[in-house]
């Protein structure tokens, strides 16, 4: 069974749906990209799998062992925390809340499993440095790192390298790609840049109006959609 | 000056006051960070004036204890602030200037209607800027006050991690199942309880002073959510007992004095900031 299957789903905000009927369904070891415009549904439809929202119709099913909260999520910053005073060990080890249960602190088990995650993003050095005071490309390695306290299967992105610089986006994106390839974590990732979701995902959801295109990568190289979008970009990049 | 103060301490009612006052401003200090972070400044600053508004309803309606009564009314305004924030049609801080303003006019009108005092400003006045009115807690206002001090502090420190989840990243939080709803209206309660404290200190207009000025003077230096929490608890005290004792030997009100010590203090950090 898929670790998450959509079916016949309609999201939107209050009672206005932005997408109606939309199906699709991620396995696991998947690296998924949704692209799309501003305001076609993709920051949505990612609330709406996370259970941030309520789908206004249709289905997700969550299958694989996946459990709802066993879900890792990197969102797109907040303004509350650009000037949050807090450390990096403080914040990748809130990421561990829902291991808690009824305790009110963190054991021996989550700090460990809080290290570990930093070890793996690099940023063991940085640990007892404020939040605030980081690069852009070292915040979302935190966030990252946080997102992995969460899960081994599963981590949603909203995207993940909106305002880094070029090196540091290529930076992101390889380090994204090892913990698809190397660890097995599935990934969904929201992106602006089509160029890149071709390049790494293994599928690529793209949502657009009438527009709606599920498959993997190759096919949607090969479809109109794609076609025109990929072409479009690469003329404007090249 | 020792002397004097030696002297005020002869009486049970000045000891009672810095008891009371140290651990009042202990608790308004702790929901400081997360009410600046969160944006929830403005709500605090609303339940003040509801609170006043409530005590003129006790005032006219002769309860005695009447903490008993504002308390009650205080949360379910914070309960109503909250969850009106989030979904009705009219926006969460015009709401918050409805219900703070409303509460303030209505409240004084009652208190003109049907004062039984003979002294209506001065009353008013004690009501709004706290004056004397930690001087003259009963003794069973003292043991209440303490209990629910120490009340709000254990639930802090108990839901410490929850609050700094729900205080730094609320989808984040809610996305792996912690019940942020449920968090955020603690958060409220709590708040609402230490209003309502903290107005026999430093009266209701001046409470969000009490309860942000620490913490912002603390954000300019410390850089972990532990210390600053920690210093802006430290800082609170400090500046209450401090304003309580100038407010004693100089005879100015006590309120207003705290709030310039704790104003003090932030020029004072924001000039550490600026050394470092």
């Amino acid at each position: 069974m898929a670790l998450i299957t959509c079916r016949d789903l309609t999201f939107g905000y209050e009672s206005h749906a932005i997408l109606e009927h939309l199906s699709f369904q991620v396995n696991a070891g998947d690296y998924l990209c949704i692209v799309g415009e501003n305001g076609s549904g993709k920051s949505t439809l990612m609330r709406t799998v996370l259970g941030l929202q309520k789908p206004m119709g249709g289905t997700i099913a969550f299958g694989d062992g996946l459990v709802e909260n066993e879900i890792g999520y990197l969102p797109q910053q907040t303004a509350i925390q650009k000037d949050f005073p807090a450390t990096v060990w403080e914040i990748v080890l809130s990421g561990c809340q829902a291991h808690m249960g009824r305790r009110a602190f963190y054991g021996r088990a989550e700090k460990a499993l809080a290290a570990q995650n930093l070890e793996r993003m690099g940023m063991t050095a940085c640990r007892r440095r404020c939040y605030r005071e980081l690069s852009g490309g070292q915040q979302q390695r935190v966030l990252l790192a946080r997102a992995l306290c969460a899960t081994r299967k599963l981590l949603l992105m909203d995207e993940p390298v909106s305002g880094l610089d070029p090196r540091v986006t290529a930076e992101m994106y390889d380090l994204i790609e090892q913990l698809n390839r190397r660890d097995g974590v599935t990934i969904i990732m929201i992106s602006h840049d089509i160029q890149a979701a071709v390049r790494y995902a293994s599928h690529i959801l793209h949502l657009g109006g009438a527009e709606v295109f599920f498959g993997n990568a190759e096919q949607y190289r090969n479809s109109d959609v794609g076609r025109r979008f990929d072409v479009a970009e690469g003329g404007v990049r090249a | 000056m020792i002397q004097t103060i030696s002297q005020y301490f002869q009486f049970p009612f000045v000891r009672y006051a810095l008891v009371v006052g140290t651990l009042i401003a202990l608790c308004s200090s702790l929901l400081g960070v997360t009410l600046v972070l969160k944006r929830f400044s403005f709500i605090g600053d609303g339940l003040s004036h509801v609170a006043f508004g409530a005590m003129a309803i006790a005032g006219v309606l002769r309860i005695t204890n009447d903490m008993l009564f504002v308390m009650p009314v205080t949360i379910l305004c914070a309960v109503l602030l909250l969850r009106t924030g989030r979904n009705a049609k009219i926006k969460g801080d015009a709401a918050v200037a409805m219900i703070s303003v409303g509460a303030l006019a209505i409240g004084y009108l009652l208190l003109n209607l049907f004062s039984t005092s003979s002294n209506l400003s001065g009353d008013v006045c004690s009501t709004l800027f706290g004056s004397t009115s930690i001087l003259t807690l009963t003794q069973a206002e003292v043991w209440l006050c303490a209990v629910l001090s120490v009340l709000v502090v254990a639930l802090f420190i108990f839901f410490y991690n929850r609050i700094f989840a729900v205080t730094f990243d609320e989808d984040f939080a809610r996305a792996v199942g912690t019940r942020v709803e449920a968090y955020n209206l603690l958060i409220a309660v709590v708040i609402a309880v230490i209003i309502v404290l903290a107005m026999n200190l430093v009266g209701s207009l001046l409470i969000s002073a009490l309860i942000i000025f620490p913490a912002l003077s603390a954000m300019r230096v410390f850089r972990s959510f532990l210390s600053v929490t920690v210093c802006s608890a430290a800082l609170s005290v400090a500046c209450a007992l401090a304003g309580m004792l100038i407010a004693i030997v100089g005879g100015t009100p006590v309120g207003s004095t705290i709030v310039a010590v704790d104003i003090l203090v932030f020029f004072v950090f924001c000039g550490i900031e600026q050394f470092r």
